[in-house]
């Protein structure tokens, strides 16, 4: 059963006299639980597509549907909500929120967007955290911690509201192959546990293997 | 709300040099205007207590057309028995009416056997004076302050006592021309000398208002103003538009009204003061607006630009852009609320240092007047509600600012 379908998927940005097709007539759909790889050279519009299926921005053309819902006009409000609810995001940077500790960055989604009842958030923020094997620094600070244990934070941020979808752009661009082999494991496994279907962009030939379905692009296109 | 609530002192705590130094300018503006409203609303009410309270009365009533002519204290102009009569039921029949006194004013000349002068005169019922303006016995700087003054006895103002060298028991003799033009005069023995204060009258002797009958060959009652005390001063405005009803409705035959009632604020010049120094309280409470919405915007403006791309974390997350409005006005709120805490506490502390240091004055010819600051709760409210709703207010942009922020622009942002 798929959980994103796209078809004909347009994108245009227009700069003043500049008009930059960032993504043309692209078809594809994503299954369930599957983990999937957007490949291509930069600029070839990996991250376009990504924020197009997270919600983040809009197509110019066609149509995208997301956890059955069509996502083509969504307001600003009403993609908030539907990222809160069905979307979870890995970023590059990892993007923790420096002021909370490991256990309210990955609570924050529950806290923030879900409004979860405390017992049942701080419960839920503990398995997670056991999961990605960061219990133990539960009370640090994103400064305190490695990039590594970082990005487990983000990936445990990602899945802690029972996401259907995670996107991760780049998501081990900024660590080690023997961390980005073990930050990739680790997705593997959730996805394994949780049945969370994960999409992510990458430049990284050893991640790409790991994938179990790899969509490379070029120019906005689909290559071959 | 607590969540928030929790992050905003966060995010306040991540820049706690910053967070320091808008709390301090806060901190600073709200002492000033704390202890500029409380030094100087106690200074009003000192003044306006005293003029009130020893002087004037708070409202007065004359014939029509007196006070135009106060100057020159004319008899003609007295309120004639039956009239006083009739502003004495009145008066009687107010609620608001603690207490009455009447007076004939007038002037006279003054001797001591070697020297004379001329002297403007309060003709008082003792007993009546005393429950009118309780205060003006705290201003016989010299003699017997009980009963404030016998028949045959005399006030004599502190200048002219100075002036003509005259001591307590000394027999003078007042000279005064009556409303028919006769010429006569009556011994008096010096009772007590009497502090000047500033306004009319501050500089007037007293004397009892059976001599000035017998002085001035009265034979009616006539009385040249009724000076009124009320149960309160917040009760000013609504007595005044009773009485001036009531005794304005009372005509001459000509059809014209017979009495004039005012304020002590018509009566005494130091009212301009009073409005001056609620002007420049006025203007202090701008600056201190303007400080907090500068100091607050600029934090805040601050804040939002080093936290873009944490702010598009969040609204990738799915925080929608209320709440990330929320988190910002919640800042700009608790930084007004930290640095108007702290500045009620030190203000409180500076007027609670002043009234122990018990720091005196001089008011024009006044010296050694008390400085007692204090403030009201309803001026510490004010001031609180003003900084707190200015420090909402300009955090309110760079919040909208923050909670319209494109969320893939604000990740791309280094």
């Amino acid at each position: 059963m798929s959980l994103v379908r796209a078809k004909a998927l347009e994108k245009t940005y227009i700069a003043g006299e500049i008009t930059v097709r960032a993504i043309r007539g692209v078809d594809f759909v994503v299954e369930r639980a599957s983990f999937v790889s957007f490949v291509g050279p930069s600029g070839s519009g990996k991250s376009t597509l990504l924020n197009m299926i997270g919600c983040l921005d809009f197509p110019t053309g066609g149509f995208l549907e997301v956890a059955g819902q069509d996502v083509t006009r969504l307001r600003s409000k009403e993609s908030a909500r539907f990222r809160g609810e069905h979307i979870g995001f890995i970023f590059q940077d990892f993007n923790l929120i420096s002021v909370l500790t490991v256990f309210e960055n990955v609570e924050y989604p529950l806290l923030m967007v879900q409004n979860w009842p405390k017992q049942r958030r701080q419960k839920r923020v503990r398995e997670l955290l056991k999961s990605v094997e960061m219990a133990d620094q539960a009370n640090k600070y994103p400064s305190q911690i490695s990039g590594g244990q970082k990005q487990r934070v983000a990936v445990a941020r990602a899945l802690v509201t029972n996401a259907e979808l995670v996107l991760a752009d780049e998501p081990t661009a900024n660590l080690d192959s023997k961390t980005s082999n073990r930050i990739i494991e680790l997705m593997k496994d959730m996805r394994d546990e949780f049945g969370t279907t994960f999409i992510f962009s990458t430049h990284d030939p050893k991640v790409m293997k790991n994938a179990e379905t790899v969509f490379t692009l070029e120019d906005g296109r689909w290559k071959g | 709300m607590f969540s928030i609530f929790k992050f905003a002192i966060r995010n306040l705590r991540r820049y706690r040099r910053r967070t320091l130094l808008t709390s301090v300018l806060i901190t600073l503006g709200v002492v000033a205007v704390l202890l500029f409203v409380s030094i100087s609303g106690s200074f009003k009410a000192m003044m306006i207590g005293q003029i009130t309270d020893s002087m004037l009365g708070h409202l007065q009533v004359h014939r029509k057309g007196y006070l135009a002519s106060i100057d020159s204290l004319p008899l003609d102009r007295n309120m004639k028995g039956k009239q006083v009569a009739e502003v004495k039921k009145i008066l009687e029949g107010n609620d608001a009416v603690e207490a009455y006194s009447m007076r004939i004013k007038l002037g006279a000349m003054f001797s001591n056997f070697s020297e004379t002068t001329s002297i403007r005169l309060n003709a008082v019922n003792p007993k009546q004076e005393m429950q009118t303006v309780p205060r003006l016995i705290d201003r016989i700087i010299d003699g017997k302050k009980e009963g404030l003054l016998e028949k045959g006895e005399i006030l004599v103002p502190e200048l002219i006592a100075k002036g003509m060298k005259i001591k307590i028991g000394d027999t003078v003799v007042l000279v005064a021309t009556n409303k028919d033009g006769s010429v006569n005069g009556q011994p008096f023995v010096v009772r007590g000398i009497l502090e000047g204060i500033s306004g009319p009258g501050g500089r007037d002797g007293l004397i009892h208002l059976d001599d000035a009958m017998t002085l001035l060959r009265i034979e009616d009652k006539e009385i040249s103003e009724i000076s009124i005390r009320l149960k309160g001063m917040g009760l000013m405005n609504e007595a005044f538009d009773q009485l001036e009803d009531r005794l304005g409705s009372i005509k001459d035959k000509n059809g014209k009204p017979l009495f004039e009632v005012h304020t002590w604020e018509k009566l005494s010049p130091f009212f301009n003061i009073a409005e001056m120094i609620d002007l420049m309280t006025f203007f202090i409470k701008i600056m201190l607006v303007a400080i907090v919405l500068v100091s607050i915007m600029n934090v805040m403006i601050m804040a939002v630009y080093e936290r873009i791309n944490e702010i598009g974390t969040m609204a990738a997350i799915g925080t929608v852009p209320g709440k990330i409005l929320s988190l910002f006005v919640m800042e700009g709120f608790l930084l007004g609320v930290f640095g108007t805490l702290i500045g009620i506490v030190i203000s409180l502390i500076i007027i609670a240092g002043m009234n122990t240091a018990r720091i005196s004055f001089n008011f024009g010819r006044q010296e050694g007047l008390l400085l007692a600051p204090t403030i009201a709760l309803n001026d510490v409210v004010t001031v609180s509600g003003i900084v707190i709703t200015i420090a909402v207010l300009a955090s309110l942009q760079p919040a909208w600012k923050a909670a319209r922020m494109d969320p893939i622009t604000a990740l791309r942002h280094v």
